[in-house]
């Protein structure tokens, strides 16, 4: 079964709704900088980073992990059942980092230094974990376009040269997003004393890039499902169900590690409060393990709104400036990243009807 | 933590961090501190500062109610039942500072004198700072559609003259003075010394959070004050030793990048990665 | 008489030692720095200057505050410390004798005498709205002042204009630095001025030569480098808030700030906060309980409607703080209901999709 264009007329309906959501967000974004982060957010100097940081980039770049995660299982674990689950996965990651990025530089308040990031190497600070996470991300964009590129070039020669390398940049697209997902973790520990206990432990890195595991399988499983009834194709049931076996048990063994952890820090008190913070872990401990209990579809939305439900808590909840300061953010952000969300879901669909990305051309069996 | 589990990170532990030998600071004294703000004025003043008067200032006062990117320097009012106490609120100039650590280009350094600085030309804005100082003080200019850090720099300029930061030179009470680290240590644990009934027996800032150049003494508790914290480590320490263990010498990922490429390369030669499904 | 010293001349007068340092003291508080015996000892070598003093479009007022004291012999004292050579009020010539005496003035005095012009000099139909002895005011003004070594503005008519200068000007009020520009000109804005500042520059100038700083308006530093707002005796009820809202209300009656009342205090250069008049504390309009109106400043007295509050250029703290804990801007309800609805939106969509679709598995 090789990759083929879904084709099809491309402006339908829900397109340009989509499309509609999106340029909306971009006449605000453009509002945003005409009139600076102050008036168009609600960050303030308690809570510095808000949803394009907590949702956009931490856990749509977790969400986006499909392309490593699957790659693990089919190159790695030489599982080659799952290779047609590659590209359109590759795709989702591909469009979900360049998203990621682009809500970077919204965020930024003085993105014109952005191109420095990469360059001024001299100024470096190598201690830095957001140093670390921005350099690998913007390498990551930059592999997951190229381990894309054979679906838009015909080149032939083109061809060639990538097959050979093909290895080394599959390596290193793997080796890339469990070097900044784990990142992400770590960068929430510089708070120190400023994060809440119970997310606030050494292994937040780890529990970070295993989550990113269970999310990538997830949004795989319900990415594929949603385009074989989007576009007509035949379901690769079995496949996505042991998929979501593995993220699922991911996520319990994911909720006794963090467990065990807190036993061990000595902090298990904190998991007995009848506060926010006690009720918000338990309902993150308690969507990870019910994804084991469900079915293939739900098991997965589960899974991806518990990866989800931790980063929030980890940059928002947990983290405390002190009594005073509230965030919630602002209709502007919200318009914004729901507006990238519509963008990102509006080219994977042109792309996906136009190039060769997803596999199974049969249409779906009567039943 | 087992000591297994110890010594497998101290291998990797940041040494904690000296202060500078030419570490300068200030000694604030809440006993001598009658609440004049003419700290506030002056450092508004010799930094160019815009007065503040959205809140309670109601259009017509520079009344900001903390520092902001309006203020770089306050004093705020502690009360409760009989007890009293004013605070001055600055950066404070951590020896191990969470913000130099976080920042990715280096905008924001440890210079002269263990001042740590703001500098325009490489900070992209990330307010990753923010996130990392405990004492919430670097500001970010919300306002602005060119928006900087504020925060005290001790007057870096003043002292390049060889003068005193202004807060220092206008205080009319001495609360506020102005010396070597080492001096204002010696003269802390003096007047503590002498007076132990007048004082909370510490020296903020002598241990906390790694050490600052900045140090307090106090009559009432220093959480009253709003010092959140006490741990003995430098913030930047627990995150670095982690990000260290595993990046030391880029190790780790080089082998990691080499075991995958090792494995496909076999996977590939074993014909594993068909289409058959 | 314009050769004596003034030392000379106090002690011919019979002034007393005691009154004259009681005067260098007055005119301490806004002159420079010098103990009030070396200023008497300076000013007392001093010879006489000689002074012109012309009237233009004026009301008097200048001249009034000049002689206007409580303390007998003050008049007396400025008239021995200066050599007032020509006064159309005080003098006692009149009709011919009047231009002569002039005349002679300038004669005996040529190239020395220090001229004060008091009030404003008409510029409209060549400068018709005013005719003394048969010449219009421009002209005298060019005449007496091309023979005078420098010139003072004295009152806000002579240093800008004044009050016939507000609204539409009918008469083309102009100041006198509008029409002399090749002589020193100090401008002493007011209305009237302190008497002391007039008399601090006179004597600056007889006994240094040269006219004190001026800052950009060409007004001495020593008096109006400073608003009434920084020295004004009510600052700290302005610190702490408390505002007179109405003339005669209970904070009127406690000596509360004037500032809602339209005190123009903050926006007005002027000493008088540091120097009443008339000898008596607390007389000036804001001691009495008038606010300020800006008589000194062109762009506000005359203009600026007296009720109408005054911009604060650099405000400073009030006589509260804040807390250890400020509250921040708190969460906004429209947000809070967009998220609602996407979230809500979502969670049905995934619920109904996981529904539908584990049925078709």
């Amino acid at each position: 079964m090789r990759a083929e264009a879904v084709g099809g007329p491309i402006l339908t309906r829900v397109y340009k709704v989509l499309l509609g959501i999106g340029i909306l967000g971009v006449a605000i974004t453009v509002w945003r900088f005409a009139v600076g982060l102050g008036a168009s957010t609600a960050l303030s100097d308690g809570y510095p980073l808000g949803i394009w940081i907590a949702f956009d980039v931490v856990t749509g770049t977790a969400l986006a992990c499909g392309g490593y995660a699957v790659a693990l299982l089919v190159y790695i674990f030489n599982r080659g059942k799952y290779h047609p689950l590659v590209r359109p996965a590759i795709l989702t990651s591909a469009l979900g980092y360049s998203i990621a990025g682009l809500s970077v530089a919204i965020d930024l308040g003085r993105p014109w230094n952005m191109w420095k990031i990469p360059l001024y190497f001299r100024s470096w600070n190598l201690n830095s974990a957001l140093l670390e996470v921005a350099l690998c991300i913007m390498a990551y964009v930059g592999v997951l376009w190229v381990e894309l590129s054979p679906a838009f070039l015909k080149n032939a020669r083109f061809n060639t040269i990538l097959d050979r390398a093909l290895i080394w940049i599959i390596a290193l697209g793997m080796l890339l997003p469990t070097m900044h997902q784990s990142s992400l973790g770590s960068l929430m520990l510089l708070a120190g004393p400023k994060l809440h206990p119970l997310w606030n432990t050494p292994f937040l890195p780890l529990f970070f890039l295993v989550t990113c595991v269970a999310m990538g399988y997830s949004v795989v499983v319900f990415e594929s499902t949603f385009s074989s009834i989007a576009f007509k194709r035949k379901r690769e049931t079995p496949l996505l169900g042991n998929l979501q076996r593995v993220a699922a048990t991911i996520g319990v063994v994911f909720v006794t590690a963090r467990l065990l952890d807190l036993a061990v820090r000595g902090q298990l008190g904190f998991a007995l409060r009848l506060d926010l913070y006690g009720m918000f872990f338990w309902i993150e401990n308690a969507l990870f393990i019910l994804p084991i209990f469900l079915k293939v579809l739900p098991s997965a939305m589960v899974l991806a709104l518990a990866g989800a439900l931790f980063r929030f808590d980890t940059y928002l909840l947990a983290f405390d400036s002190g009594p005073g300061w509230h965030y919630f953010p602002s209709v502007a952000e919200l318009l914004i990243t729901i507006g990238l969300v519509a963008f990102e879901l509006a080219i994977y669909i042109a792309v996906v009807k136009r190039f060769p990305i997803l596999s199974g051309a049969a249409p779906a069996p009567a039943h | 933590m087992n000591s297994d589990r110890r010594t497998f990170f101290r291998s990797f532990a940041r040494a904690r961090v000296q202060p500078p030998s030419d570490a300068v600071g200030l000694l604030y004294d809440t006993t001598l501190c009658v609440g004049c703000k003419a700290c506030v004025v002056a450092c508004k003043a010799a930094n160019n500062m815009p007065p503040d008067t959205d809140g309670y200032g109601g259009g017509l006062y520079d009344a900001p109610e903390g520092l902001n990117e309006f203020t770089k320097n306050v004093i705020a009012l502690y009360k409760e039942g009989g007890e009293h106490s004013f605070v001055k609120k600055q950066c404070m100039h951590c020896i191990d500072p969470a913000c130099v650590g976080a920042c990715m280009l280096g905008a924001l350094r440890k210079g002269e004198h263990g001042i740590v600085w703001w500098n325009a030309d490489t900070c992209v804005g990330c307010r990753y700072c923010q996130v990392a100082c405990p004492f919430n003080v670097p500001k970010f200019e919300w306002t602005s559609i060119k928006p900087r850090i504020v925060k005290c720099e001790l007057c870096r300029e003043r002292l390049a003259d060889g003068k005193q930061p202004a807060c220092s030179e206008v205080c009319p009470r001495n609360a506020v003075i102005y010396g070597t680290r080492a001096e204002l240590l010696d003269e802390a644990h003096r007047r503590l010394a002498a007076h132990p009934e007048k004082y909370v027996p510490r020296v903020y800032g002598e241990t906390e959070l790694g050490g600052t150049q900045v140090l307090y003494l106090s009559h009432v508790p220093f959480e009253k004050l709003g010092f959140r914290f006490n741990d003995e480590e430098g913030v930047p320490a627990r995150q670095q030793t982690i990000q260290h263990g595993v990046y030391k010498g880029f190790v780790a990922p080089l082998a990691l990048y080499g075991l995958l490429g090792a494995v496909m390369f076999r996977n590939r030669r074993k014909g594993g990665d068909s289409d058959e499904s | 008489m314009a050769h004596r010293t003034i030392d000379e001349q106090l002690r011919l007068a019979g002034v007393s030692r005691r009154s004259f340092l009681e005067l260098c003291g007055k005119l301490m508080v806004i002159a420079p720095a010098l103990t009030p015996a070396a200023m008497a000892a300076t000013i007392g070598r001093a010879r006489r200057p000689s002074v012109i003093w012309l009237h233009m479009q004026d009301c008097t007022g200048c001249t009034e505050t000049l002689l206007r004291t409580s303390q007998p012999g003050l008049g007396d004292l400025i008239l021995n410390v200066i050599s007032l050579d020509y006064h159309e009020t005080v003098m006692a010539a009149s009709g011919h004798d009047a231009e002569l005496a002039l005349r002679d003035a300038m004669d005996q005095n040529d190239g020395k005498f220090v001229l004060v012009v008091e009030g404003s000099i008409p510029t409209k139909g060549d400068g018709a709205y005013l005719k003394i002895a048969g010449k219009n005011g421009i002209d005298m003004l060019r005449e007496v002042a091309g023979r005078a070594a420098a010139v003072i503005s004295m009152g806000s008519c002579a240093s800008w204009g004044g009050i016939p200068s507000s609204t539409i000007n009918p008469t083309g009020a102009v100041g006198v630095d509008s029409i002399i520009r090749n002589k020193p000109v100090v401008n002493l804005p007011g209305c009237p001025p302190n008497p002391y500042v007039l008399l601090g520059t006179v004597l600056e100038y007889a006994t240094t030569g040269k006219v004190p700083k001026l800052d950009a308006l060409g007004r001495p530093k020593f008096a109006y480098d400073r608003t009434i707002h920084e020295h004004c005796p009510r600052r700290a009820h302005f610190d702490a808030g408390r505002f007179a809202a109405q003339f005669g209300d209970a904070g009127h009656r406690s000596g509360w700030c004037l500032y809602k009342l339209g005190c123009k205090g903050p926006v007005t250069h002027a000493p008088c906060s540091t120097r009443h008049f008339n000898e008596v504390v607390d007389c000036w309009p804001i001691g009495i309980g008038a606010p300020c109106v800006g008589c000194t400043e062109k762009e506000i007295a005359f203009t600026v409607p007296i009720f109408t509050t005054a911009d604060i250029e650099r405000p400073h703290g009030p006589d509260t703080y804040p807390p250890i804990v400020a509250e921040h801007r708190g969460i906004s309800p429209a947000a809070t209901g967009v998220a609602g609805l996407v979230g809500g939106a979502l969670l049905g969509a995934g619920v109904i999709a996981a529904k539908k679709l584990s049925d078709d598995q």
